[in-house]
């Protein structure tokens, strides 16, 4: 499809669904009275910029289906947001729901070249959050063979991997590092042998171009992502092809946008902002300029595998995780590409923030390699500052590191903790 | 002689020497010499035992980051002196230490030292 018929069809699509949220849920009509749009005036894809935004408290303040837009009666599936404060999000789907998101990640499985003939091994946990059986139902849409393993477990997921001959792998990128590991450790796998592994579909946490090479390098697989969220649908809005550059988003279903996160305004195409997202299809929990918090840009241009639809660039963070140290931004995502630049370690970080008597202190954990370690105590303080060094030039600030053994730092089987911020807790 | 030394990386981090100790006896390895130098977050453990293969073999397997280094090992009589005349030849011949530790039981001394150069120093020092 090219990008006019395209527009099109995203037009046609905004219309229906601005006035199917209007006349189905107080929520939107609300909010667009406020705002003093009709859906008389949402003629094509270019006017969604008259419509106001929603955000994570708005699904909050009205948890759980009061922004709903199906009666329950049609929703056949909920999923939650884990919820770390307070009431989690919940989504209701209904059945075109689900066959729609189960579209769209079998879309993802097919441009990572995954056919009928593949084994699927879905590690992401299943449950209330949407990695498992999102995964699950594309999978099986596609035609592949499903292993729906979950999270945790580790010797079984390997023995599984080895015995049925798992092709492919659906899990977080930090749960495919810790099963990486732990393949390499086991004395009973050869890699090459005993695994079948082809390609992984790694999603639900950002990670970064280093973390892929890490990966590709240890499975000896293609690493591609997969992007999603809850608010949105759940992984599948968008994926990467073979040329790994850039994830496609599915915007007939999923329409995205970039906007300032402080001006609100939309940016020039390509340029970095927030993303947001309507989507055009869903009838069970729709959101309208929904803004995500993942900060990203997008990239109209065709790409070389024939595909039109947008793609994203990598999520550099999410304007929540934005730590501001001594003044400074700072993303989890540039301390970890820093360190994944240095092969002595291994990209197992952990990073806490204080403030002590009015001053904030900035410490990283940084688990070293256990082949890169020397003898010589000159050689490791040195590594600590060339660490040092590379942080403070892209930082602007000084960390305090701390080498520490190999496996010190708690891995996390689920989405990974970075971060402590104890100024946070004291509020 | 030349003799291989055991190097471990520790956390700072209570009871972590008590673990690799813990991990060595339970493996039936016996220490002949061992020193700890520290930095503010991290430690270095230098250890000898009557099996190092096996030593370095069983801490791997507990996760430790282990390292077999080259060290020069020699005995002094337990005199004033004597280990002076030695480090003097070492000096002498331009070699710098990293470092030495050394200990004695009776008449004898045991001195380890690591150099920059091992084959030379062990040469200067066996003469």
């Amino acid at each position: 499809m090219d990008r006019a018929q395209l527009r099109e069809l995203q037009s046609e699509r905004l219309v229906k669904i601005v006035k199917y949220t209007y006349d189905n849920v107080e929520f939107y009509r609300k909010r667009m009275d406020e705002a003093g749009v009709k859906p008389g005036d949402i003629k094509s894809i270019d006017d969604i910029s008259k419509l106001p935004f929603m955000q994570k408290k708005d699904l909050r303040d009205y948890y759980p289906f009061g922004t709903f837009a199906a009666p329950l009666k049609d929703i056949v599936r909920f999923h939650a947001s884990s919820g770390t404060t307070g009431k989690p999000i919940v989504a209701g789907y209904t059945r075109n729901d689900l066959a729609n998101w189960a579209e769209g990640v079998a879309r993802c499985l097919t441009a990572y070249g995954a056919t009928k003939e593949d084994i699927l091994q879905v590690s992401y946990g299943y449950g209330l959050f949407t990695g498992g059986l999102g995964a699950h139902d594309g999978g099986q849409l596609l035609g592949a063979t499903v292993l729906p393993m979950s999270s945790g477990n580790t010797a079984k997921q390997i023995m599984l991997m080895k015995d049925l001959g798992s092709t492919g792998l659906c899990c977080t990128p930090s749960y495919a590092l810790f099963l990486a590991e732990s393949i390499a450790e086991d004395p009973n796998t050869d890699i090459d042998k005993d695994l079948k592994l082809k390609f992984g579909a790694f999603g639900a946490e950002p990670w970064t171009e280093n973390m892929r090479k890490e990966l590709e390098a240890k499975l000896h697989i293609k690493a591609y992502d997969i992007y999603g969220l809850t608010e949105v649908s759940g992984p599948g809005v968008g994926g990467e092809c073979e040329y790994q550059d850039g994830t496609h988003l599915w915007e007939d279903m999923f329409f995205p946008e970039i906007i300032d996160p402080v001006t609100l305004q939309p940016v020039e195409p390509g340029q970095q902002g927030e993303l947001v997202f309507t989507t055009l299809l869903k009838e069970g929990m729709p959101v309208i300029r929904y803004r995500t918090r993942d900060l990203t840009h997008l990239i109209y241009d065709k790409c070389r595998c024939g595909r039109t639809m947008v793609r994203m660039g990598r999520i550099l963070g999410r304007s929540d995780d934005m730590m501001i140290i001594r003044g400074v931004n700072v993303f989890p995502s540039t301390i970890e590409s820093c360190i994944l630049e240095i092969p002595e370690f291994n990209g197992q970080y952990f990073v806490t923030v204080d403030r002590v008597r009015n001053v904030d202190t900035f410490d990283i954990d940084v688990e070293l390699r256990p082949e890169y370690y020397t003898d010589n105590m000159e050689k490791m303080l040195a590594l600590k500052a060339r660490l040092t060094m590379r942080l403070v030039s892209v930082l602007g600030i000084k960390p305090v590191i701390h080498i520490v053994e190999p496996n010190t730092i708690a891995r996390s089987q689920g989405k990974a903790k970075h971060v402590l911020d104890k100024r946070s807790l004291d509020k | 002689m030349i003799i291989d030394q055991l190097s471990i990386f520790l956390n700072n981090a209570v009871g972590r020497v008590t673990e690799v100790t813990t991990t060595l006896g339970k493996a039936g390895v016996n220490l002949k010499a061992f020193t700890l130098s520290e930095s503010s977050d991290f430690g270095i453990l230098r250890l000898i035992t009557d099996d190092n293969q096996k030593a370095a073999q069983v801490l791997r397997d507990n996760h430790f980051a282990v390292n077999l280094t080259k060290v020069v090992y020699f005995e002094l009589g337990d005199t004033p002196g004597a280990l002076s005349e030695c480090v003097q030849k070492v000096s002498d011949a331009g070699i710098s230490i990293e470092y030495m530790y050394a200990f004695s039981t009776g008449n004898a001394a045991s001195v380890v030292v690591r150099t920059e150069d091992i084959e030379r120093c062990n040469a200067l020092i066996e003469v």
